[in-house]
């Protein structure tokens, strides 16, 4: 069987955190990881920059804000007052 | 699943129960948990941040008006989700910023720059011509990254195209599952593992800019 060069195989690097890889591409791609620093350097690579995309996460409340990216400052004052009252008044409207 | 709900909302059927009965202290802790993760989605749609607040907003109000007729199929927040994404697409086409949608063709080019890898004429064309570096080690859990990684991550994101930009905003940054992100996105598990790799791909690559220039000057 084809063994991958390390470019092919940086294509299939998400595919295979996903698990969607079927059997033999999966075993050619560990194959080929057991014998290439390079390549098993750039899924580690990879996989702190999935990581460190997680902590962005902006959901928690009082979670840290992370200034420049849109949506730090939450909604304004006046948007929440309104969807606020928008909810106390539907059981009436 | 423990990540998308934040790990501190109760169960989606205590939550809905709340909204239909008025329970404002739930409803309010929707909106503050989850208002800002919705602007900075909207955001990829729509061309200012004051737009953005509307499609927020509108969403809000037609959660509001569905409560009672959510059927519970899918996640609450799936279902909110879903709600944002097709708002946001609206106004994006009032707007004339929307990428079609439907269309899956993401150019083909690869997601690694070819001048990393081996020529033909090389011994092993193909294969790595320069090592990929070792990162330094990921910060320890709950310790934040360094303030200028998630700069730099932010201003990649905001370089990417809106399609991208959603599926891993909704992937990694929200961490939603690749169900729910087809579920909410109306598209198929092949194209969002596309769309996510690539965009992945782009994120990792300002990163190793980020970790050469910082060993540089180290
Ligand atoms: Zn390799």
């Amino acid at each position: 069987m084809k063994r991958f060069s390390c470019d092919e195989l940086v294509e299939l690097v998400t595919a295979f955190l996903e698990n969607d890889l079927d059997e033999s591409t999966r075993s050619r791609f560990e194959e080929h990881l057991v014998g290439c620093e390079g390549c098993e350097h750039y899924l580690s690579q990879f996989r702190t920059t999935v990581d460190a995309l997680g902590t962005l996460r902006v959901e928690t409340p009082g979670a840290p804000r992370h200034e420049g990216l849109p949506g730090d400052e939450g909604l304004s004052r006046a948007t929440r007052d309104r969807l606020m009252s928008a909810f106390r008044d539907r059981r009436t409207a | 699943m423990e990540s998308f709900t934040g790990g501190r909302l109760p169960p989606d059927d205590v939550v809905v129960a709340a909204l239909r009965a008025g329970d404002e202290a739930m409803f309010a802790t929707l909106l503050d948990t989850w208002s800002r993760g919705m602007l900075w989605l909207a955001r990829s749609h729509v061309s200012t941040n004051d737009s953005a607040e509307e499609v927020v907003q509108d969403t809000w109000l037609a959660v509001i008006k569905g409560i009672d007729g959510f059927e519970g199929r899918s996640s609450v927040k799936t279902w909110i989700y879903r709600i944002l994404v097709n708002t946001a697409r609206k106004r994006g086409v009032r707007e004339n910023r929307t990428v079609p949608w439907s269309s899956v063709f993401e150019q083909e080019r690869p997601t690694v720059d070819r001048s990393s890898f081996q020529g033909v004429d090389d011994p092993l064309p193909g294969h790595w011509k320069y090592l990929p570096a070792i990162w330094p080690t990921p910060a320890p859990e709950g310790e934040l990254l360094a303030a200028e990684v998630r700069v730099r991550i932010g201003a990649a994101l905001a370089e990417l195209p809106p399609r991208q930009r959603t599926v891993i905003t909704l992937r990694d940054v929200e961490g939603c599952t690749s169900e729910e992100v087809c579920e909410i996105l109306d598209i198929s598990a092949a194209n969002q593992r596309v769309l996510l790799h690539r965009a992945r791909a782009a994120v990792r690559e300002q990163l190793e800019d980020y970790f050469e220039t910082a060993r540089r000057s180290a």
